[in-house]
């Protein structure tokens, strides 16, 4: 019995972290999300491609390195925490995942083939599936879709889209066929992108096993929030060490503010809510790859918790570093921003909460 | 990660399960004198707790690792079955083998670091439930700063003269002995003055005095001292070395305080209250607001569970390291429990606050007792303000408390 990533896993995890610590500075990030710098991002993208981070999840037989979700959980706390600005859980977890258990062989073959070549890459959009907004629809038949859908992940330099309807039906759009706009929407998180797609009777290439079962998208959708519930792990662990570091190093009434109990319990606050949150998503990731009976119930666990300890260690982190932590120049805002949107992003808690109700049948 | 136990430990899994079909409805003609909080249904056998916890070390379900000639199953430490037994136990709803402070702390440092005559004479009657004991650590003056303790003890005539007062003490009605921390060297330094005597409880000039908690029952006591004279050799390590002694055994206090299995079998309990409770003929667990709150106690429960998880892994592994993982336990454990206990009692609404024997009482009263019960776990064993200094000092490295001077 061993409970905790791997020796690989580890290994893996720290060269993604070192990778962005020397390729991808708070400066960097800073300038890529102003707009400038934009090949400097596709460096840091290209940079991650090569490590392996396109292919994770790709079985070995077309082409990927065939790891399993506990692997990219691992990978996905490091982007969190260096606040990576690339696409990751659309691209590189959702899609594969949805083309894994809801693509026929043709399918399989088309796509996962040329993903791990990195000669495609796919933008996701599930909200009709998981909650509409603003009266978005999309309507799909065998070989046509139209409508429209909110809070696509990944879209931003993507070939293809992945859309799903209501009922979790799924289909694959060529972006350069003729019908589809896409306009960019402008979240507090500028280190992804979140897009609008309108489709209007554009060819589809829909997901055969989808048609009559959910299983592809709930897979899809429950991997989602275990890999954004880990991204916001990263964030948090990152927003709490720069915390305890500053109360070390910043004096007030002659002594460090790290010596003052009320500032040491709210790191222990902090670190004592975060710890069992690694627990519970190793956990869930666990039950994901080996367990599927639990995978769903303990996916919605992982995302509800974790989105409502983050949310809490972003106001908190913030807070002990006095009005330094609300600036600008400091650059918090960036995780507790991240933290933000990864928490809506799949379903917020109240919503993930109700499914988790309803898995159990209560 | 594998959090499979492999094929030995499923055999294992499955002969206490027979065991425990076996042994189902057992129940304790003593019980009365020995305070358990949980009530076992009575068909079938009855016996002696004492005749109990003989048939678990015969199996080798309790006392595994104590070596047979100090009455224990003389077998090796296994964490692993124990969890496995640990977990059977309470899902089949058997009694497991007692516990108290005798078993969970006092066995443990004798085994460590009493001498052979003590292991001989205590240990066996401790684990055949024969020998109750009772702790007398803090005092009225003495509480998170355990170590400014004053009660006093003087050697005269190769006796031990003990003068002094204790205090939260359970179980102490009860007991045959007690485990205590004297002040023997009054000119040493703090930590350095203190010895770790074993005290008798019938020994002339002890008096107990129950003390009422709010959960109305007399959980604890207070102990006085007055010129209680015991042998020269009721001491655990040297004069002056009970500092060291007893913290070997708050070790095991803060562990045993936070049994994830009970946590997780009581959110069972409150999902099944919600299914049956009704507000205006609608079942709690369909009313949206308490829905949603039961779901978050429940991801919660999770987290603690897979984190206890991680920590027993890294009892298993050498070299795992789990940083603060392990620390945080008695934190969380306990202030979790309190807010499930209190939730049920909330959504129960004015039939929550019944107690007692009241008519329309839920489940024995058992919610609201806890709620409470539970407050108290959160202040003793190291309040959760000490644990917080804990976690912040020793796993984040943040700056010690400043000590008040001249002490």
């Amino acid at each position: 019995m061993y409970f905790g990533l791997s020796e690989d896993q580890i290994f893996f995890q720290e060269n993604v972290s070192k990778f962005l610590e020397d390729q991808a500075s708070l400066d960097i990030i800073r300038s890529i999300t102003e707009g400038d710098s934009l090949e400097l991002q596709g460096e840091i993208h290209s940079g991650l491609v090569n490590l392996g981070l396109g292919s994770l999840l790709i079985p070995e037989e077309f082409g990927g390195l065939g790891l399993d979700l506990l692997f990219a959980t691992a990978v996905s706390q490091s982007l969190g925490g260096g606040i990576a600005p690339i696409a990751f859980t659309g691209s590189y977890i959702m899609a594969p995942l949805a083309i894994i258990f809801g693509g026929n062989q043709i399918q399989k073959e088309r796509y996962l083939t040329q993903m791990s070549k990195n000669s495609i890459r796919i933008g996701v959009g599930f909200s009709q599936y998981i909650g509409a907004r603003d009266n978005s629809t999309i309507e799909m038949n065998s070989n046509k879709i139209s409508g429209r859908s909110l809070f696509v992940l990944d879209a931003k330099d993507a070939t293809h889209l992945m859309l799903s309807d209501a009922n979790g039906v799924i289909g694959l759009v060529s972006k350069n066929s003729s019908g589809i706009e896409i306009v960019e929407l402008t979240t507090v998180d500028k280190t992804r992108s979140y897009s609008e797609v309108i489709l209007n009777n554009v060819d589809v290439d829909v997901l055969e096993q989808t048609t009559s079962s959910n299983d592809a998208i709930n897979k899809a959708v429950d991997g989602g929030r275990i890999i954004l519930a880990a991204d916001s792990i990263g964030a948090s662990q990152r927003l709490i060490d720069k915390a305890v570091a500053y109360s070390k190093e910043r004096k007030q009434f002659g002594r460090v503010i790290g010596s003052f109990q009320a500032v040491k319990h709210m790191c222990a606050e902090m670190a004592a809510d975060l710890e069992p949150c690694y627990s519970l998503v190793w956990h869930a990731a666990y039950c994901f790859d080996n367990s599927p009976d639990e995978a769903r119930l303990m996916a919605c666990h992982a995302k509800s918790h974790v989105s409502e300890i983050s949310k809490m260690i972003a106001k908190k982190a913030t807070e002990v570093h006095g009005g330094m932590g609300f600036t600008d120049l400091m650059g918090l805002h960036y995780w507790f921003k991240r933290i933000g949107v990864n928490r809506h992003t799949l379903g917020a808690p109240e919503l993930v909460r109700e499914e988790a109700a309803n898995i159990q049948n209560f | 990660m594998d959090l499979n136990y492999g094929a030995k430990y499923e055999d294992f899994r499955k002969e206490v399960r027979e065991f425990c079909k076996e042994w189902k409805g057992v129940n304790f003609k003593d019980s009365a004198k020995i305070p358990m909080t949980q009530a076992f249904e009575a068909t079938g056998v009855t016996m002696s707790r004492s005749e109990w916890q003989s048939t678990l070390i015969e199996k080798g379900y309790f006392a595994r690792s104590v070596p047979k000639e100090y009455g224990g199953f003389g077998g090796e430490s296994d964490i692993i079955k124990n969890r496995i037994i640990a977990s059977e136990f309470s899902n089949a709803n058997i009694p497991a083998a007692m516990g108290g402070q005798g078993i969970d702390m006092l066995v443990p440092t004798l085994l460590e670091l009493g001498t052979e005559e003590q292991k001989k004479r205590y240990i066996k009657p401790t684990l055949h439930g024969e020998m109750i004991w009772c702790q007398g650590y803090s005092e009225p003056n003495a509480g998170s700063d355990l170590a400014s303790l004053q009660t006093k003890g003087e050697l005269v005539n190769d006796s031990w003269v003990i003068n002094g007062q204790k205090i939260w003490t359970s179980t102490a009605q009860y007991s045959q002995m007690m485990f205590c921390l004297v002040r023997t060297e009054p000119d040493a330094q703090k930590h350095a003055g203190i010895s770790y005597l074993l005290v008798p409880m019938d020994t002339p000039g002890l008096e107990i005095r129950p003390l009422v908690d709010m959960t109305l029952k007399a959980g604890f006591n207070e102990v006085f001292f007055t010129d209680v004279t015991i042998p020269k050799g009721n001491i655990i390590g040297k004069r002056g070395e009970g500092w060291a002694v007893a913290n070997a055994t708050l070790g095991h206090e803060r562990g045993s305080l936070t049994d994830p299995n009970a946590t997780v079998n009581r959110v069972n309990s409150l999902i099944d209250r919600m299914k049956e409770e009704r507000l205006d003929g609608t079942r709690l667990i369909d009313i949206p607001v308490y829905r949603d709150k039961l779901i978050s106690i429940q991801a919660k429960v999770m987290a603690f569970q897979s984190n206890s998880l991680r920590v027993l892994s890294s009892k298993l592994n050498k070299g795992q390291d789990t940083k603060i993982a392990g620390m945080i336990q008695k934190l969380v454990g306990t202030e979790l429990r309190h807010e499930l206990e209190g939730f049920a009692v909330d959504i129960m609404g004015e039939v929550g606050t019944l107690y007692e024997d009241s008519p329309h009482l839920r489940d024995s009263g058992s919610w609201q007792f806890l709620y409470m019960y539970y407050l108290g776990l959160i202040i003793g064993g190291g309040t959760s303000q000490i644990q917080k200094n804990i976690i912040s000092e020793r796993g984040l490295g943040m700056p010690k408390e400043p000590k008040a001077q001249g002490v």
